[in-house]
């Protein structure tokens, strides 16, 4: 009967708990939504009774349902519930829930203050602890605002664990409530010195998360850092220690000389792969850092590269994957000394790790010369073929126009060569590269003169059998090529050797499945096909009696206006309005014709098409010059009273003139202009309105009236005809192979002159190639930034503000030397503990006005001191001797008699700097001691401060030998 | 920085989620899967490095995992961390709970996942790494479940109580 009861009691009190709640899940794996929700209700019910276990209970159950998805944010407040009760059983649970499901914004936490505070003040140790960790998860501004000061006093807990903690909730603290840093940061500064081994990581953890966003602040506690790095023996705090002083090093060149040596030591000494493996990270760093004047410079750098060797060679994966990273630093600033290692990077371009061989292929970026270029891309494309995730062979893709661009085409001896290699890329299948195929493709054309007929040659070939890119619709992006092809095709008609086709190419009917902007260029390089066909049948003159040419001009006539109305009734406005005019000229040409008047109407469309288009710089556009006396933001005429539908197209326009990445914001402009599908009358009605408007709008070129009224001056008979020598068009097994090319490479640095078959598509280039050697380039690349307006220059990171304003470590940019104001403090609540505050703020303020006469005598100081840092070089002037000897070698030391007087002076200033100075050998014995020390050196420090300046240096010399004295006895 | 701490089974369900960065719940859940599936599908001999994925992170942040038996412990982690130290770390992290559990399984975790968030505390605190010396962390643990079963004993010692003096007076 009792034991019953008891029972009772106890299931009372557990009715489910979470062993119960797991078990039932798994039990019910096929209604398991249902189950939960059931349990859900339950925990409800239990969450209303007032018994805490019951409660504490439930809540531990929903801290497991948050964890598979379930919003449980509703039972917020009972989780405070739990978390103030007197039970560590109950408070581990409900702080475990709280920092599983609390965040920063979560509207209860201004409940939990004074709970935390008391919990931060606990006897136990491990009741402060818990709320120290789950404080880390949810800490708000306002907490941090209001428990910054609490947690400070923990920072000298005589307990171990919870200054450890403490430590890493500073750095919480200053995320959430920047102001604290100042105030806080001499207790952290004495953490890095902690008996303690574990505190003494936590705070070099911190300090290094601080310093990774602002290192020049920190700059001063090099010398703490580096003795610990010489003394320490913890290969986590080391480690930490090592990547700061990474980042550290591109700032102060002189500490990266001191580093040198150290970190070589420890590489060659210590076992641990990942210290080894900072260690030569950080090596490399200093030695971008420092870029020349190190004699011993080659041989850290032949040491790391060695290193890096083995771990690449390494079986472990993982020490191959960083040996890559770590490569691909080097390679920036030494790319000789890693080119070395060629064989072992293409090797891992075969590894079976994909993580592996991208990092390969960084490196390969360096890899590459004019004489292997061929056959590194050859090897790539092998690898794209076999490659299965897209994402992979995207990369590739990618990689190989980036290697082969690189520096204005710089390894490229044989753009025909480039050019098969991108017209083979065209074949990959679902890439979505084709953007940059497609631009790469232009840009040789654009910029290599000389290749210009291989490239309309390759670029008709595609045109011809674009189905083969536009067949497959998840190839979706590679069509972007054909805009390119017919591009370069109309441009550069003159080297087409068969136009007509060409043409006829560009008019199939499959064309108006292409995107929109394709047709666009379609429409347009049409016509410029069009007018050379009517140019080159032959002079004017003779076209009127050469009856066979004239019928073959009438022939391309009729079929161009037989098939641009697919392209007006394109959906596509840009198509349309191209294509209607394009139509209306075609048809006034035909009339002509039979009027016979058609004599030079070739040129005049020529002519419309006239003009070398160059590149122009990527900042071109907003480089352009406002003249002066321009509004850009007035109204030209009276604003409109409301937004009209005409005016849709105005509106959109702006967009292709967007700035940044012009291709995307046409192809943008394009695709979100989609206007339905208009009849034939609509099109009609639309274009008179739109003509009409054209009529009325300065900004339109009038072409068709200017043609018609000097059309009449010509007579159709004397239009000349030319016989049209039509070559049977190529099929696509012409497309050039880059094989070809890689075995002529071979052969013709076998033998110098090889003749090939294959070479017969352009004449031009048969005699020039085969003449040229290997090594000399074969064209010559326009490398020209691009064309700029006047007045114009180029600059460099003009637009690099990615500064992500949101980011917390902005407001944690401040200088940390400068002395506290007294308005700097840490905000305090409660009565008792501003009582200590006051005691601690007097302290400070003490110091403060002491130091105050000091500062503005030594005002200069600080910029000296950047001065110096800067240049690595001293002034002769005695008081402005740079501050303190860590920055100095040994014999820079020596050689400097002057230096201990003023060496003095900003030691004071400089806390952190003075306990590094000489003192290295006598300082890692005695631990307890060194608090006697430091306390001795603050008083004579305090004394110090309050002479005058002019008496103050021999003083403070006779105190520093003091101190001297002290640290001797003391060791 | 650690950003988050994902441990899940070969099929992609969570044993244990520790997120330092607020995310909620669906993102959370979005985010193990899509760690799940970059994981998942790589052999067990290829290295344990991965460019981070889309929905953490971004491109300073990396994956590094390690796959036991039946379960992966996944660690995302910025540049400022060593990538082999937080490989010795998840060593750490394993072997501690091996000795927590006696031969840990997955059953440990799935039932005891406040346990194991309880050891974590002791390894990682808001995204920083606490202590990586096994001992001091077994120790920590050991004397908190202490002070646990004190209590539950104190607790049930005092249920006795209460209900054997409704016994008495009843």
């Amino acid at each position: 009967m009792a034991l019953r009861k008891v029972k009772g009691n106890l299931e009372r009190m557990f009715d489910k708990n979470l062993t119960d709640l797991v078990r039932g899940i798994r039990n019910n794996k096929d209604n398991e939504t249902k189950f939960i929700a059931q349990c859900i209700e339950e925990i409800k019910l239990e969450l209303r009774q007032e018994n805490i276990s019951v409660k504490a209970n439930a809540v531990a159950k929903l801290t497991y349902l948050q964890m598979m998805g379930y919003d449980v944010s509703w039972a917020c407040f009972n989780v405070i519930e739990v978390m103030s009760s007197t039970k560590f059983t109950y408070k581990r649970i409900g702080y475990l829930a709280a920092s599983q499901t609390f965040h920063p914004d979560t509207e209860v936490l201004m409940l939990t203050t004074n709970m935390v505070r008391k919990d931060l003040n606990s006897q136990s140790q491990y009741e402060a602890g818990l709320a120290l960790s789950g404080l880390s998860c949810f800490i708000s501004p306002d907490l941090a605002r209001d428990l910054a000061n609490d947690i400070m006093t923990l920072l000298s807990s005589t307990r171990p664990y919870l200054r450890k903690k403490a430590v890493l909730m500073m750095y919480k603290v200053f995320l959430r409530f920047p102001e604290a840093l100042r105030p806080a940061f001499p207790r952290l500064k004495e953490k890095l010195e902690d008996p303690d081994s574990g505190v003494q990581s936590a705070a070099v953890n911190v300090v290094c998360e601080l310093a990774r966003k602002n290192p020049k602040n920190y700059l001063s506690l090099a010398p703490v850092f580096f003795k610990l790095m010489t003394t320490s023996t913890n290969n986590w705090m080391l480690i930490k220690i090592i990547k700061l002083f990474g980042a550290l090093t591109p700032l102060e060149p002189r500490l990266g000389k001191k580093l040198i040596e150290p970190l070589t030591n420890l590489i060659h000494s210590t076992s641990a792969m990942s210290l080894l493996y900072e260690c030569i990270n950080t090596v490399i760093a200093v030695l971008i850092s420092i870029s020349s004047g190190m004699p011993n410079h080659s041989t850290s750098i032949q040491l790391c590269v060695q290193k890096l060797r083995i771990l690449i060679e390494d079986s472990d994966q993982n020490l191959k994957y960083l040996g890559l990273l770590a490569m691909s630093k080097i390679l920036k600033t030494h790319p000789k000394s890693v080119q070395s290692h060629k064989d072992l990077i293409l090797q891992c371009l075969d590894d079976k790790d994909e993580s592996i061989r991208l990092r390969a292929l960084d490196l390969l970026y360096g890899m590459v010369s004019k004489k292997n270029l061929m056959e590194i891309v050859k090897k790539l494309m092998i690898h794209m073929d076999k490659a299965e995730g897209t994402s992979y062979r995207d990369e590739l893709l990618s990689k190989i126009i980036e290697i082969c661009s690189q520096n204005n085409y710089q390894h490229i001896t044989n753009f025909e060569w480039y050019v098969s290699v991108l017209v083979e890329l065209t074949r990959m299948e679902g890439t979505k590269h084709g953007p940059l195929v497609a631009n790469q493709l232009l840009d040789v054309a654009i910029r290599v003169a000389a290749i210009r007929a291989f490239v309309v040659a390759q670029m008709a070939l595609l045109l011809d059998n674009s189905h083969f890119i536009t067949g497959f619709s998840q190839r979706a992006s590679m069509c972007e090529v054909l805009f390119a092809a017919a591009w370069i095709c109309g441009e550069f008609s003159e080297f087409l050797t068969d136009p007509k086709a060409t043409l006829e190419a560009l008019l199939r009917a499959r064309v108006s499945t292409l995107p929109g902007h394709i047709q666009a260029v379609y429409v347009q390089n049409i016509m410029k096909l069009y007018g050379r066909i009517l140019t080159s049948s032959g002079s004017d003159a003779s076209m009127d009696e050469d009856m066979v040419a004239k019928a073959a001009v009438e022939e391309v006539s009729e079929m161009v206006a037989a098939r641009l109305p697919s392209f007006v009734e394109s959906s596509e406005l840009e198509v349309q309005e191209r294509a209607s005019c394009a139509l209306q000229l075609v048809k006034f040409v035909q009339k002509q014709l039979t009027k016979g008047q058609a004599a030079g109407l070739g040129a005049e469309i020529v002519s419309l098409f006239d003009g070398e288009l160059n590149p122009v710089a990527p900042k071109a556009q907003k480089k352009v010059q406002v003249p002066e006396g321009l509004d850009l933001d007035e109204w030209i005429n009276e604003p409109p009273p409301s937004e009209s539908s005409d005016s849709e197209p105005e509106v959109q326009r702006p967009s292709l003139f967007a700035t940044g990445n012009a291709e995307n914001a046409y192809v943008e402009s394009y695709q979100s202009s989609k206007p339905a599908e208009l009849t034939q009358e609509e099109v009609q009605r639309n274009r008179e309105a739109r003509q009409q408007e054209q009529a009325c709008n300065p900004n339109y070129l009038k072409g068709g009236g200017k043609l018609e009224s000097k059309s009449g001056m010509f007579d159709v008979a004397e239009v000349p005809v030319a016989q049209l020598d039509l070559p049977v068009a190529l099929k696509i097994p012409g497309l050039a192979s880059s094989d070809h090319y890689l075995q002529k490479q071979k052969q013709t640095s076998s033998k110098k002159k090889v003749s090939t078959k294959k070479k017969k598509k352009s004449k031009k280039h048969k005699e020039s190639s085969d003449e040229e050697e290997l090594a000399a380039p074969l064209h010559v690349v326009n490398t020209d930034v691009g064309e700029m307006p006047e007045g114009a220059t180029l600059s460099d990171g003009m637009d690099d503000d990615n500064n992500d304003l949101n980011d917390p470590h902005r407001a944690l940019d401040v200088n940390l030397d400068e002395p506290l104001r007294a308005e700097e403090t840490l905000p305090v609540r409660s009565h008792r503990e501003a009582v200590k505050f006051e005691v601690t703020g007097e302290k400070k303020a003490k110091k403060k006005s002491s130091k105050k006469e000091e500062k503005v005598k030594k005002s200069k100081k600080q910029p000296i001191m950047m001065d110096l840092l800067q240049n690595g070089e001293h002034t002769n002037a005695p008081t402005e001797e740079p501050s303190n000897d860590f920055w100095l070698d040994h014999a820079e030391y020596e050689a400097m008699p002057d230096t201990s007087q003023s060496k003095l002076q900003v030691e004071e200033n400089e806390k952190p700097k003075k306990k590094s100075s000489s003192k290295t050998k006598e300082k890692s014995k005695e631990k307890k001691k060194k608090k006697e020390k430091k306390v001795i050196n603050e008083d004579s420090l305090v004394s110090s401060l309050a002479v005058e300046a002019p008496t103050f240096v021999p003083d403070l010399k006779q105190t520093m030998s003091n101190k001297d004295k002290n640290v001797l006895i003391v060791s | 920085m650690i950003k988050a701490i994902l441990v899940f089974n070969n099929h992609g369900k969570p044993r244990l989620s520790k997120f330092y960065q607020y995310f909620n719940e669906d993102m959370q859940q979005q985010i193990i899967k899509e760690t799940f599936q970059l994981v998942s599908k790589r052999d067990d001999n290829v290295c344990n490095f991965l460019e981070g994925g889309s929905l953490i992170g971004g491109s300073d942040y990396k994956l590094i995992y390690r796959h036991y038996a039946t379960l992966y412990f996944v660690f995302c982690v910025d540049s400022s961390e060593s990538e082999l130290g937080i490989l010795d770390l998840i060593q750490v992290f394993v072997e501690t709970l091996d000795k927590c559990f006696e031969n840990v399984c997955e059953l440990d975790l799935i039932f005891h996942v406040d346990k194991v968030h309880y050891i974590l505390n002791e390894l990682v605190m808001g995204g920083m790494v606490l202590e990586t010396n096994m001992s001091e962390i077994l120790t920590r643990i050991e004397e908190q479940n202490k002070l646990e079963k004190l209590e539950v004993s104190f607790l049930l010692s005092a249920v006795f109580d209460t209900s054997l003096g409704e016994l008495n007076s009843g």
